[in-house]
């Protein structure tokens, strides 16, 4: 399995896979381990995501020279 | 002359002729109502009237029961339905489809208007609902920047779900120019794909100051976006043309911001639940191995290897004996032959017959004796007896003469 970046959503979507997979016990011990090594990588990521997220807020605003434009949010309380 | 008709007949013919009335297959009434009646059978009986007149009004139970408030004698109410005869009492009556409570005059007026041309239409059907993506990546509010609202549903999409990019679509969603920059900004967010989830609503406020989102342009944006949208208008009892067209309506901002994205905490437990599984079904793989292992294990060469070697090597040392016993025996064997052998040697040794007196008789070489003609006069000779020798010297010779037996 190629480390590429998943979304999170990706990621939940293998890691059930995998568990689906590993519950079937159709694979040989070898690949239930590397695919247990897979999950708990996604698992890691997975976690890592919703610790790391913090939320980005923009704000769609018409600048100067009339173009469209995305700017950092502030909320005025 | 025309021959006279059946009461039932006429009743019928009338009753063909007001069904035959467009105008009053589609009647919207603005009235009063009075004799308000709820039958066993769950329709609903009642008059509207005004200064100078009433009409017999009924609501059947299933119509009746999507009403939204609990009528009552004297209420105002915006009625929508149909004029027909009932022939069994030769009364013409509404048929009523929906009825609204006349609080607002004109805006509930063309609320039903544009809500029942909307349905006609089409605009609700369940079958254009698009669905909410289970994790939409960036959330466009087409919301006023400012107020509770916008507050609200940024802070509680932060708290569940804070993966998501919140992308504030500021218009306004009060007065003339409301609607039309609502409309835009969902065109906005299509055109330029800018979002995969929709919200668009406001906080609580009357009637009026919710009307934008009752808005035929509004309606029409939110049916032809591409992108899913939610409509989160005012408070809970609040309902507008929006939240029919929207593909999910909320009953607040704080509500849609909920319904929007998956709680973070459900994901972290769904997370740990996935690790749970992942550990079991391996762990019962492993167990499988393990038990394998663990019966080799207890054969006993593995289990004592030293006990092992101590058996064998009681098989040796009986081996090794049953081959000594059998070498002993062997040589035994052999020693008893030898006995007899050498006793029968014994007894042919030419040394033997000496004792019984006999005598052997050799010349000076050693050649034994046994004719005269070995033996000239002179010769010295040797005679062995038993216990020794003696030396002689041959004196003489003479032939021993054997007589025949008779």
């Amino acid at each position: 399995m190629a480390e590429k970046k998943l979304t999170f959503e990706q990621a939940m979507g293998r890691l059930e896979e995998i568990v689906a997979q590993l519950e079937a016990g159709d694979h040989s011990l070898d690949n239930s381990l590397s695919l247990y090594e897979e999950g708990a990588k996604l698992m890691k990521q997975c976690a890592t995501m919703l610790d790391k997220a913090e939320q980005k807020v923009m704000k769609l605003r018409t600048d100067a020279n009339g173009e469209l434009t995305e700017a950092p949010f502030a909320l005025k309380e | 002359m025309q021959e006279p008709i059946s009461v039932t007949a006429l009743n019928q013919y009338i009753k063909g002729m007001f069904e035959r009335e467009r105008l009053l297959s589609r009647v919207l009434v603005r009235s009063e109502i009075s004799n308000y009646k709820v039958y066993p059978s769950g329709h609903h009986y009642f008059s509207l009237k005004d200064a100078e007149s009433s009409i017999r009004c009924v609501m059947f139970r299933r119509e009746a029961m999507s009403l939204r408030f609990r009528p009552e004698n004297g209420m105002k109410v915006v009625v929508s339905g149909r004029v027909s005869v009932f022939p069994r009492d030769g009364a013409y009556q509404l048929y009523c489809a929906t009825m609204v409570p006349d609080g607002v005059g004109e805006l509930a007026f063309a609320f039903e208007q544009l809500k029942n041309r909307l349905h006609k239409e089409g605009l609700f059907d369940p079958a254009h609902k698009k669905p909410i993506p289970a994790h939409p990546r960036t959330i466009a509010l087409v919301t006023s920047p400012a107020g509770a609202a916008v507050r609200d549903m940024i802070r509680i999409l932060g708290v569940r779900y804070p993966m998501a990019r919140v992308l504030v679509v500021p218009v306004r969603v009060q007065g003339e120019e409301a609607p039309e920059e609502i409309a835009n900004g969902l065109d906005l967010v299509n055109a330029l794909d800018m979002a995969d989830l929709i919200i668009t609503g406001r906080g609580g406020g009357s009637m009026e100051d919710l009307w934008a989102f009752n808005d035929e342009g509004v309606a029409r944006a939110i049916f032809r976006s591409r992108i899913p949208v939610i409509s989160a208008v005012g408070h809970e009892p609040d309902v507008t043309i929006a939240d029919f067209v929207a593909d999910l309506r909320a009953s607040t901002p704080s509500n849609a911001a909920e319904l929007a994205v998956p709680d973070q905490a459900d994901l972290r437990d769904r997370l740990a639940h996935f690790q749970a599984r992942m550990d079991r079904s391996v762990d019962r793989r492993l167990q499988v191995r393990r038990d394998a292992l663990r019966r080799l294990g207890s054969s006993p060469f593995l289990q004592s290897p030293q006990r092992a070697i101590q058996e064998k090597r009681l098989l040796l040392d009986y081996q090794q004996q049953r081959l000594l016993h059998a070498m002993d025996r062997q040589i035994g064997e052999h020693r008893q032959q030898m006995g007899r052998l050498a006793a029968s040697l014994d007894a042919l040794s030419p040394f033997k017959v000496l004792s019984r007196g006999y005598s052997i008789t050799q010349k000076d070489d050693g050649t034994v004796v046994s004719e005269l003609s070995q033996v000239e006069k002179g010769d010295t000779l040797r005679v062995r007896v038993s216990d020794g020798t003696i030396t002689c010297t041959a004196e003489g010779k003479e032939k021993t003469k054997w007589r025949k037996r008779s």
